[in-house]
């Protein structure tokens, strides 16, 4: 199969690469530009581990072509914070022990942000709709639930 | 396989009646991507609509409003004036996938994917929804029931795409609703699953309906008893009763995975009945 | 946590909640899992599977495969070296088959290849001939006699004769006169219940890289729960030496027993040998769902007798479970389980295994237990109901306790229960009120736990901290918990310790991170360890004050004289003696190998309420509340953690996930679209509480925590759908389509 050229800007950087037509995004971020933080559950998008946000919306990338995100801008679970410092909800993943084997936890993490994003003080309610579409199998949620109310909190007075 | 992203829906139809080989149609990708993932087709060619003018706009049009088929289900329930208009098929859209999926998927989409247990149709076949096709012949509109023709299958030729769907406008007093069974409270295809159209007068007596059953049958189906049973009542407990007996006995389910016929049949007269309460209350009636 | 009351140790570290060693790397997306590795040259494995249920391979011509551009090796069962063991033949059929495909999903032949879409390309080319047989994928189908045989001579000589060839083992379990038991109740309820297979449903599919060289060095980077036991298998498939193998385990995302089997890394290093290059094979989910191993399928009798007022006179169950195309012991486990939370004076458990087309069975948390245990827990709750009984005071009146004769043999010694029950009793969640169509359950649980062969090493560095090697893939957060005990144990802060997982080749063996075993032995094993270097510490403070060895002590993280006649000298801290150990007789380590002996039972008692809509079937979980001894919580987020992730699987067995295989038999709905696992808006919150009895097997009173918690919910769930709708479901999962059907009379 003939390659496509793309580019695009991922975690801030402009990134180009090269992918078959039916390569997935998260083919690419994994296999050829080694950002391997969104993990492959299902490959399917039932699972929500690959999420990341394209254009602002999340979506899993496993249901996004490569080629597709010409000129777009993505950003994974490795553009969630910079430097040495980490994001409020990644802080409070650790402090609220919300990840066991944390294969998971990339993708909820992803799709927490873009919720906090849009409803900055949302109900457990509404955050347990909103990451229906990640699936975790070690905490029963419980834990993610209390992390990222608490993340929400101390955003919101940030 | 080629992937080509054409700027006009001409040239998308165009290059898709072209092709000799397998074509796919590709807006949200959520149908198409998993197919390609799971080995089910192998395309020569995928066509990207997304960079045609107009696929991913919402406008208003005669009262009602014209939705770009690639329109994603996020950005329909973003849309504070289409939710008021069309409760029911903007909740419908929304239950399609995880939040996610609703990043991109697409209520033309879900039509075309052809499966009778699709969220979104019920509702457009409730809401009298038109569709726009263009192909080799150029643009021709569509009732949106007259699509899906099978699993899997839908009416339009080859080289054809829907390119945008009408919802026109309501007239007073009308609302619909959308209601599905599934096991878990998301993530599931539906089971069995109901649209309602509805419109009443001063009185509250029901003067119109559509009623739409979805995964009972080889596609979604328009069932006109059920619409009978109910116009010309107030929904009281006797026409919920006709409605949901019409409902369950136009049923023409399978056994699956997912459901047997017995469940089927039984749940989708629950549906009907409940999304016409919805429905009826959302249009002014009485509870 | 509640105060039980039992004198405890006071711990400085030990039972607090600092952060774990993992969490950066896991939340900002740097851990590497399984499929994360890369080697230079590296290839993609792809496995061919076989689409029948029951077949015998004719022939395997691989010939258009090998010979398409960029294949560079292609394997079958011939290339693994064949077992004389018949457990390990079992594995090396199952990893690759020769004669017969017995399932559907049963790995049949591999490529290597430069990449994805060539490896598909090249599976395609490879031609298969099958003879089809009879399939059978139902266990009680499996046991009529004239049933399609699996595997034929598998039957151990425990089978009584003129069973179904497919029945692999019996045992029993009990003590006591049934008969005169059963004479003795007031009322004697039996019933015959099913549960479903259901999938582990780790998030993480299964993966590894190998890289194997023509003199037979070997290298395996992969997800598993146990490396050790991964280069215990592959070493004679391949038909190398342990030494030459070496095993590194990657991050896991997530195993629950289904990464205790081992599947393609023998398949990746044989690609490896073949192609001269690293092999990289990772699952696809429905590979994962098809081909690995789920629990037990069963079909259970269960009848017990009870008093009046409430106690049972005895107690029979009768277990048919199938581990698919395997023998498979598991029915030995729910045998022996299936009664263990009460004192009974008659009590009998039957098993039987059954061999079925179904993929071979893999430990999936508390393997056999939540299945037996709800058979008997909803006979008990029935009980409960038709003699007008509070279920929670009649388990309490039945109670095992400290000396109870188990009904699989032991004598019990301290154990959790009976607190863990009041503690239930006394909890708002039990006499909250309920709405229409809402029901209340309850179920005890029980879980052995293991302790099993172990080896840490700690090593003091002359900075004065402390490295310890195990040899456990954390699942869960270990890591944090063993640090702790370190820290604990050598008076040092948890920041100065950190915890690795060492490969295969810088340990003595050890078991699989399984059997609830981790904190418990590797916890202990770390604590010797830690006791091992404190000794040589002593000596070395001994040494330099110039006293006597057995005069020094160790207090509060440093070595002291051990009274008054040992002489004055001032604490020498651990970072002291660590300072200076280059000088005083060289490095400081101290290790621990054993087998660990005496993991305390633990017990559970879950409380759950649910809403049934009468219409459709549908069940809502609406409160949920955990109890369990945990002996001693080490990390009490981890044990809240497994209590809530263990109590959610159990809800997803009891409700909607199940394996559905068709008349052809295979499997319908391998994916997480139709495997429905709970997602977060099905569930309320998991309430906890953390009961600690310690115990008397370890010197901070720990018990293992994480299988327990799966056993109590299937009866809880069930017991309070049934309470909701005022009928028995002796089916599992409850799936609308099934409740919706009893509500209209079956």
């Amino acid at each position: 199969m003939k390659t496509i050229q793309v580019a695009t800007t991922i975690n801030g950087d402009a990134t180009e690469f090269v992918c078959a037509p039916d390569e997935s995004l998260l083919d690419v971020l994994r296999n050829r530009l080694g950002l391997t933080g969104a993990k492959e559950g299902c490959g399917t998008g039932d699972c929500g581990a690959c999420t990341v946000t394209l254009d602002g919306r999340m979506v899993c990338s496993c249901l996004v072509l490569g080629a597709e995100v010409e000129g777009s801008t993505i950003t994974t679970i490795e553009g969630m914070s910079t430097g040495d410092a980490l994001h409020p909800l990644q802080q409070a993943f650790i402090d609220h022990a919300a990840l066991q084997c944390g294969i998971c936890t990339p993708g909820i993490l992803v799709a927490a942000k873009a919720l906090l994003d849009r409803n900055p003080d949302p109900t457990d309610t509404e955050l347990r709709y909103w990451l229906a579409g990640n699936l975790c199998r070690c905490t029963g949620y419980d834990k993610i639930i209390a992390a990222v109310q608490d993340a929400a909190a101390k955003m919101r007075t940030a | 396989m080629q992937y080509a992203k054409p700027k006009t829906a001409t040239e998308a139809a165009r290059l898709l009646g072209a092709e000799t080989g397998v074509t796919r149609v590709l807006a949200g990708g959520t149908d198409v991507m998993v197919q390609l993932k799971a080995g089910m087709v192998e395309p020569a060619l995928i066509v990207d609509i997304k960079g045609i003018p107009g696929i991913r706009s919402i406008t208003p049009e005669a009262g009602g409003f014209r939705i770009g088929a690639a329109v994603s289900g996020l950005e329909l329930g973003d849309h504070a004036a289409l939710c008021a208009m069309f409760p029911g098929v903007t909740e419908a859209a929304q239950l399609i996938g995880s939040k996610q999926v609703q990043g991109r998927c697409s209520m033309v989409g879900n039509l075309c994917n052809g499966s009778p247990a699709a969220d979104a149709v019920p509702a457009l076949f409730a809401a009298n929804a038109v569709v726009r096709i263009e192909g080799p012949n150029g643009s021709r509109d569509a009732a949106v029931e007259t699509i899906p023709t099978a699993p899997g299958r839908t009416s339009l030729a080859k080289g054809e795409i829907i390119t945008s769907v009408l919802l026109p406008a309501p007239v007073p007093h009308s609302a619909d609703a959308y209601l599905r069974f599934i096991p878990r409270t998301e993530m599931d295809i539906a089971v069995a699953s109901a649209g309602v159209s509805l419109t009443i007068d001063a009185s509250g007596t029901i003067t119109a309906a559509r009623v739409a059953l979805g995964a009972v049958a080889p596609t979604v189906m328009l069932v006109d008893a059920c619409a009978a049973a109910i116009i010309g009542t107030k929904l009281d407990a006797a026409a919920q009763a006709a409605l949901e007996q019409a409902a369950s006995a136009a049923c023409k389910p399978i056994d699956d995975k997912r459901g047997t016929i017995e469940f089927r049949t039984k749940v989708a007269g629950v549906l009907a009945r409940r999304a016409a309460l919805i429905a009826y209350e959302r249009a002014g009636g009485r509870k | 946590m509640m105060d039980t009351g039992v004198s405890k140790r006071k711990f400085k570290q030990v039972g607090t909640r600092p952060a774990r060693p993992d969490g950066v790397d896991k939340v900002k997306g740097r851990a590497m899992y399984g499929a994360d590795m890369t080697a230079p040259g590296m290839l993609t494995g792809r496995i061919l599977r076989s689409p029948h249920a029951h077949a015998e391979i004719v022939s395997i011509d691989v010939s258009e495969a090998v010979a398409l551009t960029g294949v560079k090796a292609v394997v079958t069962g011939a290339d693994l070296v064949a077992q004389d063991d018949i457990a390990m033949r079992d594995i090396q059929i199952n990893v690759l088959a020769t004669d017969k495909v017995l399932y559907d999903g049963h790995a049949v032949a591999a490529v290597a290849a430069v990449n994805a879409d060539v490896a598909r390309a090249a599976l395609k080319l490879i031609k298969v001939t099958y003879r089809a047989l009879p399939h059978v994928t139902d266990v009680d189908a499996a046991m009529a006699p004239d049933a399609p045989v699996v595997q034929a001579g598998r039957s151990l000589e425990t089978v009584p004769a003129g069973m179904s060839a497919n029945v692999t083992n019996q045992c029993e379990f009990g003590h006591g006169n049934l008969d005169a038991g059963f004479a003795r109740a007031d009322l004697v309820i039996e019933r015959s219940f099913t549960t479903a297979a259901t999938h582990q449903g780790y998030i993480e599919p299964h993966a590894c890289l190998a890289s194997m060289t023509s003199d037979g060095k070997a290298e395996v980077w992969c997800c598993t729960q146990g490396h050790f036991n991964v280069r215990s298998i592959c070493a004679p498939l391949l038909g190398i030496e342990a030494s030459q193998l070496r095993v590194t385990a990657s991050e896991i995302g997530g195993g629950f027993g289904g990464k205790t089997a081992v599947f393609i890394e023998p398949v990746a290093l044989a690609l490896s040998r073949k192609s001269g290059r690293p092999v990289k094979i990772v699952m696809t989910r429905d590979e994962v769902f098809k081909a690995t191993g789920p629990t037990v399928a069963t079909s259970m009798d269960v009848k017990i007798g009870m008093t009046k007022d409430g106690r049972i006179t005895a107690g029979d169950a009768t277990l048919r479970y199938s581990g698919g195309a395997f023998p498979c012991g598991t029915v030995e486990m729910g045998a022996q389980s299936a009664f263990a939370a009460y004192d009974l004076e008659a009590v009998r458990t039957l098993g039987w295994n059954v061999l079925t087309n179904r993929p071979k069975e893999a430990a999936y948390r508390a393997p056999g237990a939540p299945q037996a245990i709800y058979a008997v827990e909803s006979v008990i709750d029935e009980l409960c109901q038709k003699l007008n009984l509070d279920p929670l005071d009649v388990r309490i009146k039945n109670a095992a306790t400290k000396g109870t004769l188990s009904s699989y043999g032991p004598t019990f010694d301290d154990i959790g229960l009976m607190a863990t029950l009041e503690a239930a009793k006394n909890h708002p969640h039990y006499s909250a009120p309920l709405g229409k169509n809402q029901g209340r359950g309850l179920s005890a649980g029980f879980w052995f736990n293991f302790g099993g062969n172990t080896s840490v090493s700690l090593t003091v560095n002359t900075d004065g901290t402390v490295s310890v090697s195990e040899g456990n893939p954390d699942i869960g957060g270990s890591r944090a918990s063993i640090s702790l005990m370190a820290a604990e144990e050598l008076g040092i802060g948890y920041d100065k310790v950190r915890t690795i997982i060492a490969d295969t080749a810088s340990l003595g063996h050890n078991d699989n991170t399984d059997g609830s075993r981790v904190t418990f032995a590797v916890g202990l094993a770390t604590i010797h360890a830690a006791r091992d270097v404190i000794k040589k510490m002593c000596g070395r403070a001994a040494r330099m004050w110039d006293i006597d060895e057995d005069a020094v002590t160790w207090v509060d993280g440093a070595a002291v004289p051990a009274g008054d006649n040992a002489g004055k000298f001032p604490p020498m801290t651990l970072a002291e003696i660590a300072a200076t150990s280059l000088q005083t007789g060289g490095p400081l380590a101290g290790h621990h190998e054993f087998t660990a002996d005496g993991a305390g039972v633990s017990f559970g008692v879950h409380l759950c309420d649910i809403e049934v809509d009468p219409e459709t079937g549908h069940t809502s979980v609406l409160r949920y509340t955990v109890f369990q001894d945990a002996g001693k919580a080490v990390h009490p987020d981890y044990v809240e953690g497994q209590m809530q992730g263990g109590a959610v699987q159990g809800i997803g067995w009891a409700l909607n996930e199940e394996y559905i295989y068709g008349r052809d038999g295979r499997l319908q709905n391998a994916g997480f679209l139709d495997y429905r696992i709970p997602v977060a808006s099905d569930l309320p919150k998991i309430d906890t509480v953390i009961l600690e009895i310690p115990n008397p097997g370890h010197p901070y009173g720990v018990r293992g925590v994480g299988e327990t918690p799966i056993v109590p919910p299937l009866a809880a769930v069930s017991n309070a759908v049934a309470r909701a709708i005022g009928m028995r479901m002796t089916s599992l999962p409850m799936s609308p389509p099934r409740i919706l059907k009893a509500l209209s009379g079956g």
